[in-house]
């Protein structure tokens, strides 16, 4: 190239219309240049380059160092080993869910907010988690995920609404004894039990249970012999059976609680007939005119027996990745509706007056104007949210409980467990390392290809 | 507050204006009908978003036996349960002192090399000739997507022989070099938009490339080196991974010495929760300070 010191020609520059000559650097600039971009070319090239062809090598070879070649069994490994092959699922159900929720919704904020006059707040909110790290996100979402309703405000918030709904039975784990002088019903574990055929006018019912925990029978009440009875109705007694230090089985017992609130059902022919439901002191009526006279079946659903709703297991082997991902949607949205509300600010906004003037409704407008003009933008935004989410580690493996760990395993963290975390394996560490970098390369070609086409503008 | 949007649309007034020519009262009643519950849709959307953190935030300000018998939000009810107990531990806890003091100690002068070298080399890319620039170039630009798992394994190796695995060095490196890809190519992008008069008339005059560069182009590129120091600083700081495998535990940082105690999730609550909002107070404050630096960061990130 040209050493020459050339005078600066004014009209040099403005008619650089063609690839840009800047042949005015003398030799001892030039040593300096050399000396400015040293340590840059040094780090990136032990620190990144070698690496990457270290490991493309190191896949080749078996578990300890470069001395078993092994050619590409490391890969073949890699999609038959069980663990792995659920990694690869996660990380497809990853790739396809998270950017395009996380997208959606920063596409609806930034459309939503753009009128609104504390739509900057609002950013300012839903932005805010991009600034954390990973694994203080995974606290707070461990917290919110937690199983117990009584912490875990998701499943507080679920066994509200289930209970608002579904009234919580008030005796789970009830049921009648198993054999003995008191057993009157029988049925399998869980209910419904039935009793033996009765008939109206033999006298006061006796419906005793045993199994109720104490801590559900505070403020209950003394169980009670129903006092009068009408001709031809059914009455009884439901309670728990059981005394401390003794008491007749079958018998009402003094100290012996009444169960309130058990529905009771009258059954013949293998059908309801009449319902009624324990008072306060456990006694119920069912009412001569709907049983008739020949005799019946005393039965308790098994309604009155169901454990509690404990509420979704977030973090079970079956959710556990979709809790992760929303998780990093809370988080990564904010990136998506800042670029996208960059994006938005960018559109001639003369087309969507045109548009609503010639009587476009605002959903035709957005979708046949504002998405599509936003298109490269939706575009960039997805293809970023798409590597990134190839890399994930942190988040999964704060939020994943230990039992689930496997079931929610994604590629990166499969690569740190099996070369850090225990399994030792650089060869199949290594393999998987290959795997994720030809997944990111598309990428790497695509960005490159865009530099080019921009520069040669 | 320093708004979160860069480029706000001038013409936000509009739609007001040109719709007196367009659709009919009835629809302007509708219309302001379905902007009250857009506005009512994104209020909530909001507080969804924050309860998360709030979360976190009121539990880190509960005694432990308070958190084991009840939920975050009975402190709606019963505000007398709200103590500083957890943080006062906290600091009582050498550990994690340590880790804090540690985590500076990474994030400082990782995001300092980052921004030095990265300059250094972006003011090349951008205003030096050499042969085959413009090749390196496009590979650093490929390098930008290289996820830093590929490196875990070999660099444990190197590091290894080096003698610095387990240091604070040892992260250091590991971050700048994975930082340098992205702060090569935004500074470069940044500093080839200097009008280039400005630096033939300094060469003219007889000024040296290390005089440029300092009077000229990091003045100039201020913005840019802001964003970008930001950027990184958050990255690094908001780490895990990288300092999981190669810190030993006399330099691991806040985030790992946190990740430690998770395994106890359950009995630990009170230090897992007040530990990791002591770790999001710095992000938080940077990100409130400098959000527009931020923004810019990432949007220029957006590439990678």
């Amino acid at each position: 190239m040209a050493q020459t010191l050339s005078p600066p020609s004014p009209a040099a520059p403005a008619a650089a219309g063609a690839p840009a000559r800047r042949a005015r650097t003398p030799r001892g600039r030039k040593w300096i240049a050399a000396f400015f971009l040293l340590p840059a070319l040094i780090l990136l090239g032990a620190l990144v380059v070698y690496p990457i062809v270290w490991s493309v090598i190191r896949s080749l070879f078996g578990p300890d160092g470069f001395t078993h070649f092994v050619g590409l069994s490391n890969y073949t490994d890699i999609f038959t080993d069980h663990q792995t092959l659920v990694a690869l699922k996660n990380n497809a159900i990853w790739v396809v869910v998270a950017p395009v929720a996380a997208t959606g919704l920063g596409l609806i904020f930034a459309v939503l907010t753009e009128r609104i006059r504390w739509g900057t707040a609002f950013k300012l909110v839903v932005f805010m988690p991009m600034a954390i790290s990973m694994l203080a996100a995974g606290i707070i979402f461990r917290l919110v995920y937690d199983q117990d309703p009584g912490k875990g405000v998701a499943n507080a918030v679920t066994t509200g609404v289930h209970d608002t709904f579904f009234k919580a039975s008030a005796y789970p784990g009830a049921h009648p004894r198993v054999a003995g002088p008191g057993s009157t019903l029988t049925g399998p574990v869980g209910g419904p039990y039935t009793g033996k055929p009765v008939s109206p006018g033999d006298g006061p019912a006796a419906v005793a249970l045993v199994g109720v925990q104490p801590s559900t029978l505070t403020g209950a009440t003394q169980a009670a012999v129903p006092g009068s009875c009408p001709s031809g109705a059914l009455c009884g007694t439901v309670w728990l059976d059981f005394q401390p230090g003794g008491g007749t089985p079958g018998k009402i017992d003094r100290g012996e609680k009444a169960l309130a609130d058990v529905r009771v059902e009258a059954v013949r022919d293998g059908r309801v007939i009449a319902t009624a439901t324990a008072s306060k002191d456990g006694t119920f009526v069912l009412p001569a005119d709907r049983i008739g006279t020949s005799p019946i079946q005393l039965r308790l659903p098994a309604t009155n027996f169901t454990a509690q709703y404990a509420g979704v297991n977030w973090l079970g082997p079956t959710l556990v990745t979709w809790s992760i991902i929303g998780a990093y949607v809370w988080m990564w949205t904010g990136f998506a509706m800042v670029l996208i509300a960059a994006g938005l600010a960018g559109i001639p906004r003369e087309l969507l007056e045109a548009a609503r003037v010639d009587g476009a409704r605002e959903w035709q407008v957005f979708r046949r104007i504002t998405v599509p003009l936003l298109a490269p933008v939706l575009g960039v935004v997805l293809v970023t949210l798409v590597i990134n989410v190839l890399k994930i580690f942190d988040l999964v493996y704060v939020i994943a409980p230990g039992a689930s760990q496997q079931d929610a395993n994604v590629l990166a963290l499969q690569l740190y467990l099996s070369s850090f975390g225990g399994g030792n394996d650089q060869g199949t560490g290594s393999a998987l390392a290959v795997l994720l970098l030809a997944l990111v390369a598309p990428v790497m070609f695509l960005n490159i290809k865009r530099f080019r086409k921009e520069k040669s503008r | 507050m320093t708004t979160l949007q860069t480029a706000r649309a001038p013409q936000t007034t509009a739609p007001t204006a040109s719709g007196r020519t367009g659709p009919g009262t009835a629809t302007r009643a509708v219309r302001r009908l379905a902007g009250g519950s857009t506005r009512l849709v994104l209020l909530v959307v909001a507080l969804f978003w924050l309860l998360p953190t709030v979360g976190l935030l009121l539990s880190s300000l509960r005694g432990p036996l308070d958190i084991q018998a009840s939920g975050w939000w009975t402190v709606l009810t019963k505000p007398a349960q709200l103590t500083l107990h957890n943080y006062a531990s906290l600091l009582d806890n050498s550990a994690i002192t340590h880790s804090f003091l540690n985590s500076l100690l990474i994030t400082v002068p990782a995001t300092l090399l980052v921004v030095v070298v990265g300059s250094l080399a972006g003011y090349v890319f951008a205003w030096v000739e050499f042969p085959g620039r413009d090749w390196v170039f496009l590979l650093i630009v490929g390098l930008l997507v290289v996820p830093l798992q590929v490196a875990l394994v070999p660099i444990t190796s190197l590091f290894g022989k080096l003698g610095i695995f387990g240091s604070i060095t040892s992260v250091v490196l590991f971050h700048v070099a994975f930082g340098l890809p992205f702060a090569i190519f935004l500074l470069r992008n940044f500093f080839a938009g200097i009008p280039r008069e400005l630096l033939e008339a300094a060469r003219l005059d007889g000024a040296g490339e290390l005089w440029l560069f300092l009077r000229v182009v990091v003045p100039l590129g201020g913005p840019a080196i802001a964003s970008l120091g930001i950027f990184q600083f958050l990255w690094v700081w908001n780490d895990m991974l990288v300092a999981l495998i190669f810190a030993d535990p006399g330099s691991a940082p806040l985030t790992v010495a946190l990740q430690q105690q998770t395994r106890h999730f359950g009995t630990n609550i009170d230090v897992l929760s007040s530990g990791a909002f002591l770790s999001m107070v710095i992000p938080l404050v940077v990100f409130f300070a400098f959000q527009r630096q931020f923004v810019n960061g990432v949007m220029a990130g957006a590439l990678k």
